[in-house]
């Protein structure tokens, strides 16, 4: 049983273990079990998650890879497709920020090019702690530093994401970093082992011992030892990583590279299993062959390497010459470390001698799933509005809320990114969604990630919901159709039943949400045991969403236009002040619901919104989110460098009207031309509009008209512009 | 006009400057390859594409300066071709000797890409001559290591012959401190050599010569370069 103990070390429990000398019908070696250890571990089975994520829709008539894959991809017409996938890379970075980030950039580039497709753009979805401690400034900071050292040098340009701030982020920030690409439809690759005879080859970096057991530290609670796992990190090479995608990208033009799958979490052990699992096949290498940085690693030690910018291609016999001249044009090895076979068995030699032997596919998707008992918690307190005092001095209570780091501009952070290289975009990160043309056709792709995670904290169904809901209102408002989803689930340890129910819950809204909406979800990644002093994070699941805008010129932004323009309400207030910033904030209140959303309200609103884009009415779109009307409002003008002078009947209070986040509204503005055109549709619609106000020079008012009661906002477009750019820098500088 | 833009390993504008100088412009452009040699009389302009080459592992620019490609550039600008090297390409300018001063991280450490407000210091050269003296114009910048030093000499020399180029300055002209994104001496964003034949800079002008990306200021330094060959603005290639 000295083996079982072994086991039990490397993260494997005694059901796994009994599993596997089942398969095997012996007792693994030492590196059989090292690699089941890595393979079975959650970040690479899913084993906890892979039951629930069955809820979600995949299908639609534009998907042509769903989930399973190394990314998924839509197709956009013109023969032309969108490939996107976002993922995790919380651990590494909570240790070692600036490494940890760097690669997540660089293995989620690895997997849009193991598709095929040459990636176009990167976005980024970022949890910290509160600022004023200093180890989260470390972590910010250095995070930030890490997506852009990596993703300026590969040229790749990172247009858009998100940042927020929570105590419950604060030794387990969130990194999750997204990658979309391009491909023609008839030069997309898959992650198979094709073709009994052909060669295995590996290409790029060399193989050193960096990041062994990376993939199993990601499956644990961060604890005080943590710190110890560093030499689990990986370190970036985004040079290496540059060459080798336009390597990899010259030799995928050829029907003679059968398949291709980046190396990931678990190296070596996971690309043979995998590609090998997925063709029915097996693989059979020699350790001996692989390149590496340094002498005298054992097997067991090549098989794990977590090394940076390698990639396993699968070719046809007789053509490893062909590869191995496209790699040395760009200073790179590519060599043949061994063949697929048809017995479905890894097997690794060394120098030509057997020393692990077990089934790619009992590797790849053996691990036994994990059963949940799924209880619902007890009932969050409720949140009775009439406790709540509404503040006499709304001014201030504005100036509050644009100046929290959730809310104010974020262009400190993507001001150090390069969102420009390739001269696609369009619309730069800072408004809704980020907006790419794409060369040599009419068409445009927005771009967004999304999650309210103190919303699915309060209510995870109505969070993951709202996620969704959000995405595509990012999407629409930027004059695109939503076409896909590649969701980035981030939770605590799945073994405690709260977690568990936030996890299940936060997916049927999402699914529900993906499934009204018609836009499927085509990859996704779940990252649990995001855990730090036994607390979990909020629950947050990332949604990342693609849209596609047929006429590029029909794309819009936030950004006020012109003086005098109406502003017009697209949907309806409410008196819903739960999970919102300034209940949180003003407050201090940190229970009740979150904004319900109404999912048939939701994509009528949509749809309407983005009909009037197309027909050209619409001069700025923007979507209400944290802060609420105010804050939106305040958006659109100081983008624009443009006032807004406005007033709003209503019967709800105040604070609500302004700050409230309730769901499905927009905010546009319209030449007063436009109008009429533009309240016909709305009539035949069914849609609720409102003028609230125009477009106004140097001020920024509201005025609220309750019955009687009148209340306002009042201050210079240039106190608040200057409150909202430098809020977040003033808080990192503090 | 025949292009050439010179592929190192890590250029990430090359394909950018190839696309306005061929989809936009409509000109006659080649990829040069590093490892590959050029004769003088094979392209009117050589564009050095911004990116990181070799990684900027060393020092950014230090070592595409050694490269094949890079003799070709040389022998070609000494016969009085165009060469313009745009951000990583400034710095290889600078690293092989064929502009003056040097490259040091930006002054706040911090990589910085954003629009930034350009002084046109000089319009006499062929990269310039369509913009008017002194004009402002926006440009975006991409960059960490862009804060350009020289001597207190070659600063002055580069005054008096007017090898100054473009300045960093507000949206009014001023060359303040503010304007300065990352602390280059005199506000300096981009010089020419004495002939006027090799031109470095930092602002990215191939990301803002198309009506699409908002901003088409940098369109006009290509358009100078066509007109300059073309030799409707001197009276004759150089």
């Amino acid at each position: 049983m000295a083996m079982l103990d072994e086991a039990k070390k490397l993260g494997l429990n005694q059901k796994e273990y009994e599993e596997i000398v089942k398969t095997l019908k012996r007792e693994p070696n030492f590196i059989e079990l090292g690699m089941y250890s890595v393979m079975w571990s959650e970040h690479c089975s899913y084993k906890n998650s892979k039951t629930y994520l069955k809820k979600f829709p995949t299908k639609g008539e534009r998907v042509l890879v769903g989930p399973g894959e190394n990314a998924g991809i839509v197709d956009i017409g013109d023969g032309l497709a969108v490939v996107l996938k976002i993922e995790s890379h919380n651990h590494p970075s909570a240790i070692e920020p600036y490494q940890g980030a760097a690669t997540g950039v660089g293995g989620i580039i690895r997997d849009i090019v193991a598709m095929g497709a040459r990636p176009v753009a990167l976005l980024d979805s970022l949890r910290f702690g509160e600022l004023k401690n200093p180890r989260v400034k470390y972590l910010f900071n250095n995070v930030v530093a890490g997506i852009g050292d990596y993703g300026n040098s590969v040229g790749i340009p990172t247009v858009g994401g998100e940042t927020y701030f929570s105590d419950e982020y604060e030794e387990n920030p969130l990194v999750n970093a997204m990658c979309v690409g391009i491909i023609k439809i008839d030069e997309i690759k898959k992650g198979t082992a094709k073709g009994v005879g052909n060669s295995v080859m590996l290409v790029g970096a060399l193989t050193g011992r960096d990041g062994i057991h990376g993939a199993s530290f990601a499956s644990e609670e961060l604890s005080e030892d943590s710190k110890e796992k560093r030499p689990s990190v990986q370190v970036g090479d985004p040079f290496m990583e540059k060459l080798l995608i336009e390597a990899c990208l010259e030799v995928l033009k050829y029907d003679f590279v059968v398949g291709i799958q980046d190396l990931g979490a678990a190296g070596l052990t996971s690309a043979c299993s995998e590609t090998a699992s997925r063709a029915g096949t097996g693989i059979e290498i020699d350790v001996d062959l692989v390149p590496k940085r340094e002498e005298g690693m054992t097997p067991y030690e090549v098989m794990l390497s977590e090394s940076q910018e390698r990639m396993l291609l699968i070719v046809k016999e007789g053509y490893e010459e062909r590869v191995i001249d496209a790699f040395k044009k760009w200073d790179l090895n590519a060599v043949k470390i061994g063949r697929v076979t048809d017995d479905g068995m890894l097997r690794v030699l060394e120098n030509g001698k057997k020393v692990a032997e077990v089934p790619a596919k009992s590797l790849a998707e053996g691990a036994p799933v994990v059963i949940h008992e799924i209880i619902e918690p007890e009932v969050k307190r409720e949140l009775n509005n009439d406790d709540i005092k509404i503040p006499g001095d709304l001014n201030e209570v504005f100036k509050k809320l644009l100046s929290l780091p959730n809310i104010a501009d974020k262009s400190y952070i993507f001001s150090q990114y390069d969102y420009m290289v390739r001269t696609d975009t369009v619309v730069p990160p800072g408004s809704d969604a980020a907006v790419l043309r794409i060369k040599g056709t009419k068409k445009g792709i927005a771009l967004t990630c999304d999650c309210n995670a103190f919303y699915c904290y309060l209510d995870p169904y109505e969070g993951g919901k709202q996620a969704v809901a959000e995405a595509a209102r990012n999407i629409v408002v930027s004059g695109a159709k939503p076409l896909a989803i590649t969701d980035c689930l981030n939770f605590g340890n799945p073994e405690k039943n709260e977690v568990i129910y936030q996890f299940v819950k936060s997916i049927e809204g999402m699914a529900e949400a993906a499934e009204y909406l018609k836009i499927p979800v085509v990859s996704g990644n779940v990252s649990f045991y995001n855990e730090s002093k036994n607390k979990a994070v909020l629950p947050t699941p990332v949604v990342g969403m693609v849209g596609l805008i047929e006429d590029i010129s029909k794309h819009t932004n936030m950004a006020f236009k012109k003086r005098g323009d109406l502003v017009i309400l697209i949907g309806e207030n409410t008196d819903e002040l739960g999970g919102s910033e300034y209940i949180k904030n003003i407050h201090n209140i940190r229970y009740g619901r979150p904004p319900k959303v109404d999912l048939k309200k939701e994509k009528m609103v949509q749809e309407f919104c983005l009909k009037a884009i197309e027909l050209g009415l619409i001069n700025s779109a923007h979507d209400v989110s944290e802060g609420g009307l105010a804050v939106a409002l305040a958006e659109c003008a100081i983008l624009g460098g443009l006032g807004f002078k406005g007033e709003i009947f209503t019967d709800l209070r105040e604070d609500a009207v302004l700050f409230g986040e309730a769901q499905s509204r927009i905010i546009i503005s319209i030449d007063e031309a436009e109008f009429p055109t533009l309240k016909r549709l709305a009539d035949e619609e069914g849609i609720i509009l409102k003028v609230i106000g125009f477009v106004d020079k140097d001020d920024f008012e509201i005025v609220i008209r309750n019955n009687n009661r009148v209340s306002k906002i009042a201050l210079s477009l240039k106190e608040i512009t200057n409150i909202w750019r430098n809020s977040l820098k003033w808080s990192l500088e503090k | 006009m025949r292009c050439a833009v010179i592929v190192f390993p890590g250029s990430n504008c090359d394909v950018d400057c190839f696309y306005v100088l061929r989809d936009v412009l409509g000109q006659n452009t080649d990829y040069v390859f590093h490892k590959e040699k050029f004769s003088p009389n094979d392209f009117d302009l050589i564009v050095l594409p911004g990116g990181f080459s070799y990684g900027d592992y060393l020092r950014a620019g230090a070592i595409a300066r050694f490269s094949n490609a890079m003799e070709s550039v040389i022998r070609a600008s000494e016969k009085g071709k165009l060469v313009l090297g745009i951000c990583n390409g400034f710095q290889i300018l600078l690293e092989a000797g064929l502009l003056e001063g040097a490259m040091m991280k930006n002054k706040d450490l911090k990589f910085h890409c954003h629009d930034v407000y350009l002084k046109v210091e000089n319009n006499s050269t062929p990269f310039t001559k369509l913009y008017r003296e002194n004009e402002i114009i926006r440009m975006p910048i991409a960059h960490g290591y862009g804060n350009y030093y020289a001597s207190p000499e070659t600063i002055e020399k580069l005054v008096t012959r007017k090898q100054i180029v473009f300045t960093y300055c507000d949206e009014e002209g001023n060359l303040t401190e503010k304007a300065n994104p990352n602390g280059s001496v005199r506000n300096i964003a981009g010089i020419c050599n004495e002939n006027r034949n090799v031109l470095g800079l930092m602002p990215h002008p191939e990301r803002c010569a198309e009506e699409i990306l908002k901003n088409t200021d940098g369109k006009k330094l290509f358009e100078s370069i066509l007109e300059y060959t073309k030799g409707g603005l001197f009276g004759g290639n150089a």
